[in-house]
């Protein structure tokens, strides 16, 4: 039998406005609240709201449909301040008792790379959100764009996590098949849900692409390829965007028809059905070790960390937002610490990649800068401006490599 | 071809053009007669001897010098000065035109008399002041005509056109076989306000190298000069389509913020007497340079001094200077009314009209070395990709369509 393992992700940055250097002292709205509403009404109407109301008419439709769900914290931020409709239609799903969620960092953050307390004080900010808003404890884990190393699988056990989403990156598992469970090296045996990728991304990328030699993708000819698995392993790991059903592809490519037969199609084929994660680990023993030293993700062809951190000028604002954490949380500035967290979502570093050619067009997902060299002088501007006002409470200048290095040089007047 | 005179002969991005295209040109399968004004008189010059020793030399290149007044970017004005300091009717050769549109006349009836006398299977003519000679050409031979568009009346002029130049060059691209545009900007232009047929003009993008894989050369921390400010650099023509104005006024407001900055401004123009003064008005003349127009080295050693390079044009068909800057490792912001804003990424890219916008990525290149770092180091990689032998291999391509 195959068992299918869905995952999607929802996820949308509080994208940062125009910030240029006459605002720095003066104006400490970082972010553009008119068009992060824009988007996110488009995608509510274009994907969340449809797409929901499909699922919870296949879930009545047929009751061995599951899959799972990871919300970052921001987007629900912007879902109860702009659309609680749609967090409506969520919770709905959810209490319907076929849904799955998964825990990660409440910013959507690069936290796990540059300063682990952060990281696990994200992870724990998420648990809570929801808990409060869902009524469910997740106990599985997935980080931000599937980042993963050896180490993260060590930390998320020791928080109690049973098991982790990771990307079923070639270079890892070699000639092995991401269709079954692993688990990590070290003490904690964390169990490893692999993506297969070939059939995630002949949904999320390339199912309107024309010039693919399966085009057109059919419900059934998918379900195909999946019971394909049969005898070579339990569970096929589908991970994507929530964003795919209605957006990445729109409705005229056919996608929402494709979902809407999907689950029936899989189901033609005896003993196949659908799993969450923690089921999925439950039912099924690790195949053998997963050892990955090395940070995959799900990214682009390197399937590394290169999309966020791969030049030095993200690098160089990844290790600035995270030299001042100290002095940030010394604040006790709540507004402080929220833009500063905020800032932290991995699209703010996504933007600044200058890795163009095969996989431009994904970074140009929403994206409000014209070059990444835009991106970085916006952020860094912010990040002057958010390091006045942390000065205004010290009362004493900060010290730091990133900070020395790209402090304004010029006299300003101080925090007005 | 009918062409311009290659630099360092004064003739801006339109010479480099033609030289580029020739010399990528003269090594395909193809042979070339170019045929360019040039005033008997220059021939005496230092500059005419560089660019003799500089000229390459093939079999298939053959070159055809008409004496003329006429040279690139010339208006009626700046013509009829020409006479008055006595290069008209100086002794070398005493038919010149009375004013512009005479020369270009009689320019016009060398070509044609030159087309009688050689044989050649396709006409290419380079800007107005040309495609009158080609259009000539192409009537007394049959031949098929290619104008090639490097600004358009409403670039130069920054959308108050000449109207005697717009029919011009209206009657040239309407009968010609096919146009090219130097870039989607151009071809924009010249379909939206020409009214010719999308289907007929095609894009060929300037270049700026042969493809000789070349390390980035040594930069000049501008030791020499004893600053320790930080240079910003416009250099171009300084008339209305390069937007020096909107240069000094960003200048105005980068210099409140940030006082040690120099602001070099290299080119000459019809502007420039006026951007002395508006310096002066704004209160930046200190912090402001005038360097005169630059050659050859002196171009590539004002790169080099540059911490930033900024081309603020106002209508700018493609603008070949960004690339030379990224090729001397210059960081670069270019206006987003631009030709080479389609080609280039490694750079900023900005409305000519947002100053405020200006200023932010001036302050933020000069000020997080990062950034300008960055997008010098990848700028190189990809400006040594952009070179004239994919322009000429365009053409190429073009000729033969022509021909079949």
């Amino acid at each position: 039998m195959v068992s299918v393992c869905f995952y999607f992700q929802v996820h949308q940055p509080n994208r940062a406005r125009k910030y240029r250097i006459f605002d720095i002292g003066k104006n400490h709205d970082y972010f553009d609240a008119r068009g992060n509403k824009e988007i996110l009404e488009r995608v509510a109407q274009k994907c969340y709201l449809p797409t929901n109301r499909l699922m919870l008419d296949l879930f009545k439709r047929h009751p061995e449909f599951k899959v799972s769900f990871s919300f970052s914290g921001v987007v629900l931020e912007q879902f109860e301040a702009l659309h609680p409709e749609v967090l409506d239609s969520f919770k709905a799903l959810v209490k319907s008792g076929h849904v799955e969620l998964i825990s990660e960092t409440y910013y959507h953050s690069l936290a796990f790379l540059f300063s682990k307390p952060e990281f696990v004080a994200q992870v724990k900010q998420h648990q809570n959100k929801i808990k409060r808003l869902f009524g469910q404890t997740p106990s599985v884990f997935r980080n931000t764009e599937l980042i993963y190393n050896n180490e993260l699988a060590e930390m998320i056990g020791d928080l109690g996590y049973r098991g982790i989403l990771a990307e079923g990156a070639d270079k890892i598992l070699g000639w092995r098949s991401p269709n079954f469970i692993y688990s990590s090296p070290g003490k904690n045996k964390v169990k490893l849900l692999l993506k297969n990728y070939r059939l995630s991304d002949d949904i999320a990328f390339r199912f309107s692409n024309h010039d693919w030699g399966e085009f057109p993708l059919t419900a059934p000819k998918f379900a195909r390829w999946v019971n394909k698995a049969n005898g070579n392993g339990n569970v096929v790991n589908l991970f994507m965007d929530y964003e795919t059903f209605g957006e990445h592809q729109w409705p005229e490519t056919g996608i929402f028809e494709f979902l809407e037969h999907l689950p029936e199609e899989i189901l033609k084929f005896e003993d196949n059905d659908f799993v969450t994660p923690s089921e999925a680990i439950a039912r099924y023993k690790p195949l053998g070790v997963f050892n990955s030293p090395e940070i995959i993700s799900w990214a682009d062809v390197e399937r590394d960390a290169s999309a966020w951190v791969g030049n030095d000028i993200q690098k160089a604002a990844a290790e600035y937002i995270y030299e001042i954490r100290n002095e940030v949380l010394k604040t006790k500035d709540a507004g402080i610490i929220e833009d500063w967290r905020k800032l932290q979502t991995s699209d703010h570093f996504y933007y600044m990649c200058t890795k163009w050619f095969n996989d431009g067009d994904v970074h140009k997902y929403f994206n409000p800068y014209d070059t990444p060299y835009d991106a970085f002088i916006n952020f860094m501007n912010i990040l002057n401006d958010l390091l006045l006002r942390i000065e205004a409470i010290s009362k004493k200048p900060l010290k730091g490599k990133k900070i020395e290095e790209f402090r304004l040089k010029f006299k300003r007047e101080a925090n007005g | 071809m009918l062409g311009w005179e290659f630099p360092p002969y004064k003739s801006g991005g339109l010479g480099t053009a033609c030289y580029g295209l020739t010399k990528a040109l003269s090594k395909k399968d193809i042979d070339i007669l170019f045929v360019i004004p040039r005033a008997p008189f220059e021939i005496k010059s230092e500059y005419v001897n560089l660019i003799l020793a500089d000229r390459f030399i093939t079999p298939n290149f053959r070159e055809i010098k008409v004496a003329s007044n006429l040279t690139p970017y010339l208006n009626f004005e700046q013509y009829s000065k020409l006479g008055s300091i006595g290069q008209v009717g100086s002794g070398f050769e005493p038919n010149y035109g009375r004013n512009l549109m005479e020369e270009v006349e009689r320019y016009t009836e060398l070509a044609r008399a030159i087309a009688m006398k050689f044989k050649f299977d396709v006409i290419h003519a380079h800007d107005w002041m040309c495609a009158k000679a080609g259009l000539a050409a192409k009537e007394v031979s049959g031949k098929p005509l290619v104008v090639q568009i490097h600004a358009t009346e409403f670039d130069r002029t920054a959308g108050f056109p000449n109207q005697i130049i717009y029919d011009i060059e209206k009657e040239a691209m309407s009968r010609a076989d096919k146009v090219v545009a130097v870039s989607n900007f151009t071809k924009g232009m010249i379909v939206r306000h020409y009214g010719i047929p999308d289907e007929k003009v095609k894009v060929v993008y300037n270049a700026v190298n042969f493809g000789e894989g070349k390390e980035l050369e040594q930069r000049d921390d501008h030791v020499n000069l004893k600053w320790t400010d930080k240079v910003v650099l416009f250099l171009g023509r300084i008339t209305i389509q390069k937007g020096p104005g909107y240069f000094l006024e960003a200048a105005k407001k980068v210099l409140e913020i940030d006082p040690n900055v120099k602001f070099v401004i290299a080119g000459s123009g019809d502007l420039m007497p006026s951007m002395v003064e508006k310096a002066a008005q704004l209160g930046i003349s200190k912090n402001v340079i005038f360097s005169g127009f630059l050659r050859g080295k002196e171009v590539d050693a004002a790169f080099k001094m540059a911490d930033l390079y900024v081309m603020p044009s106002v209508s700018e068909p493609f603008g070949i200077s960004p690339l030379e800057a990224m090729k001397n490792g210059t960081p670069v912001i270019i206006s987003k009314q631009s030709g080479v804003s389609e080609v280039v990424k490694n750079c900023l890219k900005v409305d000519f009209w947002d100053v405020d916008e200006m200023v932010n990525m001036i302050i933020g290149v000069l000020n997080y070395k990062k950034v300008g770092e960055e997008m010098s180091k990848l700028a190189f990689k990809e400006v040594m990709g952009i070179t004239w032998n994919d322009s000429a291999n365009k053409l190429v391509k073009l000729y033969r369509e022509l021909m079949s």
